[in-house]
């Protein structure tokens, strides 16, 4: 059983290569690479019902333990996977559904596919990494594969855009490094079962500098704020699917590291006060540059960032209850972004372009295209009964239980953002789907009648950002037994048994 | 452990330098940075292996005299990364000059535009307007 632990990233590194040598044969490629992120999925939810019974531990190339490589997946990570998967495989899908024409303009087919499997390799690999060096080889891996991504094609915008994502991402790679020598200099070990019995025997400066190094790594790689600068202006250059699966995974790897670190690493000390106010500026800073944008990319990759802050609000609480707000609203939260990007590139192919300033009356040229934003759209800014109120509900729960002053300005400030979240929803669709039609959107669309062009609104598109919505819609039904996985996940992480089943009672 | 002051300054030096040079604005001065800093972590990390001893081989260094070889495995998979870092920068730096005629990393276009906008201070009156505009036209953006 512990085997399966290899198969998500040795599916996806078998796929890459395979799709590599086959560049030249766009439909072996396509068909090569969904078989493999849907072989992922499906491990992925094996997975995510096997360690509902505990974690599971793969000692890769079984040398003496502790030594060597360690694969680990317990419940959050195993939940994680699933949902980064699942999404994986709907943008994979949707861009294999762009026509030939679109395809050869947008995304390079001869690369796309196995830049896109590595990517999915590092990130299901930074999901189950048990020691912090397989971390930043994973990290590193994930990170590659995103430069490709995101400079492919080499236009002058693109490379503009990835100039800065590469640099800012280099400064944070050497910085995990010296995070890495440093700890293992006070430490002498990397993995992370054996990392949080040690660390507790250093003295507190020590630990509080560990802890604040691998905090600011990871935070840059989540985007919070003041080291969030770079997203905003990266992303939105980019093809849609690759914004989306960007805006899904990546930043919710740099999430999830810092749960791990905080719950794994350093439980006795959470930073709150820290967190909190990195928390508050997140999603504030971000949601009024959200509100400030008129194209809708750049409006999205202001969310994003905005509602990393709910997570950082949970990670800066630390309590059980906030954890578990913390993840479901990981969990969510990257289905509804990347769903939200599909959309952008929808909307850019019927209308034109995704600038609010000449969009208009998309509602009214294609009803469908209207739906497919308004469901998530209004996810997003948290509209009960979706999965985004449910997880923003558990956090302001969460807040008002623990109650001290950070604990308030954050449920204070998360009700703000949530609110102009709204705000900035609505501005979009007032402006982009209501309204008249302009003459620009109305060419375009007649342009898609000529029979090369292929149809306006192509259906594995279509049908894989509805997936998507569903799939959120899934949350939303499902939010109580998901909801009590979660919990019994965030409970586990404080319970030690992450540690149990790493270093199985042999101690330090 | 007892760490070696020299190893610490050298390294904390190479950092600094590297440093320096990935704020200035052209790629292929980013780039030495890049490389200078990260050549300095890896020094870093012999820092963090402790004492200098002998191969950690079995059969040629005695147990006690040998190093640790744990960061030295983490240094060579850090050189590979920076290997192919510098090919990745070095090719983004010809295609930018390529494109633009220089390897400068611009200023943010929407930055800028929304800076003009608050220096004019246009938005105020005009949002109004142009919300209910039918023509599609904006005076925002332009």
């Amino acid at each position: 059983m512990n085997n399966l632990l290899a198969v998500p990233v040795l599916l996806c590194l078998f796929g890459a290569a395979v799709t590599f040598l086959a560049g030249r044969r766009p439909r072996l490629q396509r068909a090569v690479s969904v078989t493999a992120v849907a072989a992922v999925s499906s491990v992925a939810g094996l997975l995510v019902w096997l360690t509902d019974a505990g974690p599971l531990v793969l000692w890769v190339g079984d040398w003496p333990r502790p030594l060597g490589i360690v694969l680990v997946a317990d419940r959050l990570a195993a939940l994680m996977l699933l949902v980064a998967a699942l999404v994986s495989l709907a943008v994979l899908l949707y861009s294999t559904g762009q026509d030939d024409d679109e395809l050869r303009r947008e995304t390079p087919v001869s690369i796309f596919h196995p830049t896109f499997l590595l990517l999915v390799a590092g990130v299901s690999n930074a999901f189950l990494a048990g020691d912090l060096f397989n971390l930043y080889v994973s990290f590193e891996l994930l990170l590659f594969a995103s430069y490709v991504l995101l400079t492919m094609g080499g236009t002058r915008d693109r490379i503009r855009a990835g100039s800065v994502y590469v640099v800012v991402n280099l400064v944070s790679s050497a910085l995990f490094l010296v995070a890495i020598a440093s700890t293992y200099a006070a430490t002498g070990t990397v993995n992370l079962a054996q990392l949080s019995l040690r660390l507790a025997d250093l003295p507190e400066q020590v630990q509080t500098v560990l802890q604040v190094l691998l905090l600011a790594v990871f935070a840059i790689k989540a985007a919070v704020f003041p080291l969030s600068a770079w997203l905003p202006h990266s992303y939105p250059t980019a093809p849609a699917p690759v914004t989306a699966v960007f805006a899904g995974l990546l930043t919710k790897v740099g999430v999830y590291a810092m749960i791990r670190t905080q719950t794994l690493l350093f439980p006795d000390q959470p930073l709150t006060v820290v967190l909190g106010v990195a928390g508050v500026a997140t999603m504030l800073i971000g949601i009024l540059g959200a509100v400030a944008q008129s194209g809708i990319k750049r409006m999205l990759s202001f969310t994003l960032v905005s509602h990393i802050g709910y997570m950082v609000f949970g990670i800066a609480l630390g309590t059980p209850a906030a954890i578990a707000g913390a993840i479901f609203y990981a969990a969510h939260h990257i289905t509804i972004q990347a769903t939200l990007f599909l959309v952008a590139g929808l909307v850019e192919r019927v209308g034109g372009s995704t600038s609010l300033d000449r969009l208009g009356g998309l509602a009214r040229v294609s009803p469908l295209l209207g739906a497919l934003f308004l469901v998530p759209a209004m996810n997003l800014a948290g509209i009960p009964p979706l999965s985004g109120f449910v997880a923003k509900l558990a956090l302001l729960q969460a807040g008002i239980a623990d109650g001290g002053w950070v604990a308030w300005s954050l449920v204070a400030t998360g009700v703000v953002t949530s609110l102009l979240t709204l705000y900035a929803m609505a501005k979009v669709w007032n402006r982009a789907f209501w309204g008249v039609v302009p003459e620009s959107t109305v060419a375009n669309v007649a342009g898609f009648d000529a029979p090369e062009k292929g149809r306006l609104l192509p259906g594995l598109m279509v049908g894989a950002t509805l997936g998507l919505v569903l799939l959120a819609l899934v949350f939303t039904v499902a939010a109580g037994p998901l909801y009590a996985y979660v919990d019994r996940s965030a409970h586990a992480l404080a319970d030690g048994s992450y540690l149990a089943a790493v270093l199985g009672g042999a101690g330090r | 452990m007892t760490a070696n002051l020299t190893l610490a300054v050298v390294a904390g030096v190479v950092i600094a330098c590297g440093v320096y040079l990935i704020t200035e604005r052209s790629l292929s001065r980013i780039l030495i940075g890049v490389v200078l800093a990260s050549n300095g972590v890896n020094v870093l990390f012999l820092v963090a292996s402790g004492p200098a001893g002998g191969a950690p081989i079995i059969g040629v260094t005695p147990k006690d005299a040998m190093a640790d070889p744990l960061p030295q495995a983490m240094v060579l998979t850090a050189i590979v990364i920076t290997l192919s870092v510098a090919a990745f920068v070095m090719t983004m730096a010809y295609r930018s000059f390529q494109t633009n005629g220089d390897d400068e990393v611009p200023d943010d276009v929407e930055d800028a535009r929304i800076a003009e906008l608050a220096r004019a201070d246009r938005t105020s009156e005009s949002f109004e307007e142009l919300r209910f505009s039918d023509t599609g036209e904006d005076v925002v953006s332009e």
